[in-house]
């Protein structure tokens, strides 16, 4: 019987190594796997690559996994946030590096790489300070840069329902990145609020198919960044 | 002559009101963040139009109301929203296949710069200090039908934002359509800028002087 439930978020990301590279789901605290990014602070592994929308906001979930020095390089397309200091302050310092890319150019990155498409056209960022050090190419008369497929050693994403073979339900606009994210990571680790049995969840509306899912942490109640943040929580 | 004497413009809500005019029945309409995400309230009675966040929402409606909103239902600008009935999630590379693959119909921004030849300036000042950060902005400009812009004509300090030469960085070339500002409706043209409407109260040699570049008269449109 296939069951990818792995009992707590400290075993899900456990074996998570330096240097790894990480696509965090969420878009602001809409989808954010904060159970699981406060399991990999705990854990300890430095030296990480991160992608996400955001760079996270308080001294919580990914802002803190920033904060704590763990993340040498982000991949991400809005690096300011009402309340993000963290952020700004360790990419002044030199600490960490960022690599901007256009939103839907990276959703586009990390969706070709999960399908195993190296590269793509797009007409984003032709004209623009975004486009130094891209191949350019014309097709039907108008100019497109050349941008590369992303992929991952690991996906941490949160969802509302799974079942124990991984097919997922997401929350409204919580969905964002992390459908994505799990089809182009090694290892994709879910947080989900509910976990059922296969059959539960009707195949007509699953998002995610578990092909794409390896472990999944049962996260009844997630807190939610903004709380955190509006109690002026600092973690750990 | 103009007269010297500061000709009032239209305040943030009536420029976002006078935008929403010119929104036909029907159409798929991303909103900027900012002024633009005001645009919502005044779309003309009779007429529909579907609300498109880009993170992965169609069939966006207004703010909850106080206690009653959902953390994991916002806009763009992470503020909380609703759903209407008849609205669809998804996720993120659909949300982008709705703009790059040209199935939204207008996108309504803000800038820091527009230029004679459209060309948009709206995500950095370039400074050496600020950190560069460019969301959603240079996809929905490649890849949207029509691109309204909404800004105050000039800087606090009377510096003009429609420019013959954008000084900061593009967020893409001769991508804006239309321009709304607090003096005035300007279409961007292949003769460059063109007056399309005064505000009223306002005349149009206040508003050439605050032009950074030519501004052809209503009387000289074809």
């Amino acid at each position: 019987m296939i069951d990818k439930r792995v009992v707590s978020a400290e075993s899900a990301v456990a074996d998570i190594p330096d240097g790894a590279t990480v696509m965090i789901g969420g878009f602001g605290e809409a989808g954010s796997p904060i159970e699981l990014i406060h399991a990999l602070i705990d854990q300890g592994a430095t030296d990480l690559t991160v992608v996400n929308n955001n760079t996270g906001s308080g001294e919580v979930g990914l802002a803190a996994l920033i904060k704590a020095g763990r993340v040498s390089k982000m991949i991400c397309s809005y690096p300011r946030t009402a309340n993000s200091t963290v952020f700004p302050e360790l990419y002044h310092s030199g600490r960490t590096a960022l690599e901007l890319v256009p939103q839907g150019t990276l959703a586009e990155r990390i969706r070709a790489g999960g399908a195993g498409i190296p590269a793509f056209y797009t007409p984003t960022s032709v004209g623009t300070p975004l486009e130094e050090g891209k191949e350019r190419r014309i097709f039907g008369g108008r100019d497109y840069v050349l941008e590369y497929g992303l992929t991952a050693d690991f996906a941490l994403i949160k969802c509302l329902r799974a079942d124990s073979y991984g097919n997922l339900v997401y929350n409204r606009t919580a969905r964002n990145f992390s459908p994505v994210m799990a089809t182009a990571a090694t290892t994709t680790i879910v947080q989900a609020q509910e976990v059922v049995v296969p059959g539960e969840i009707d195949p007509e509306v699953v998002v995610t198919p578990g092909i794409f899912v390896h472990r999944i942490v049962a996260v009844p109640n997630p807190a939610h960044e903004s709380v955190l943040v509006a109690e002026g929580t600092s973690y750990p | 002559m103009s007269d010297p004497v500061t000709q009032t413009g239209l305040t943030r809500e009536e420029m976002a009101r006078r935008a929403a005019q010119d929104i036909p029945n029907g159409w798929y309409v991303n909103l900027g963040i900012g002024i633009p995400e005001r645009v919502v309230k005044y779309v003309p009675e009779g007429r529909e139009v579907i609300y498109h966040t880009e993170n992965g929402l169609l069939g966006m409606g207004p703010s909850p109301g106080p206690g009653s909103g959902d953390p994991e239902l916002i806009n763009a600008g992470k503020r909380q929203v609703t759903a209407i009935p008849g609205a669809a999630f998804f996720h993120h590379a659909d949300s982008f296949t709705m703009i790059r693959g040209g199935h939204i119909d207008l996108c309504v921004l803000g800038a820091l710069q527009v230029s004679n030849k459209g060309d948009l300036a709206n995500w950095s000042t370039g400074a050496a200090d600020a950190i560069p950060a460019v969301g959603g902005a240079m996809d929905l400009v490649a890849g949207v039908k029509t691109i309204y812009v909404i800004t105050q004509h000039t800087t606090k300090d009377g510096t003009p934002k429609l420019v013959a030469s954008c000084t900061y960085p593009l967020t893409g070339p001769g991508v804006v359509d239309r321009i709304y500002t607090d003096l005035a409706v300007i279409d961007v043209t292949d003769d460059g800028f063109k007056l399309v409407e005064l505000t009223p109260g306002v005349d149009y040699d206040y508003v050439a002087e605050r032009t950074g570049a030519a501004l052809l008269p209503i009387a000289e449109a074809s």
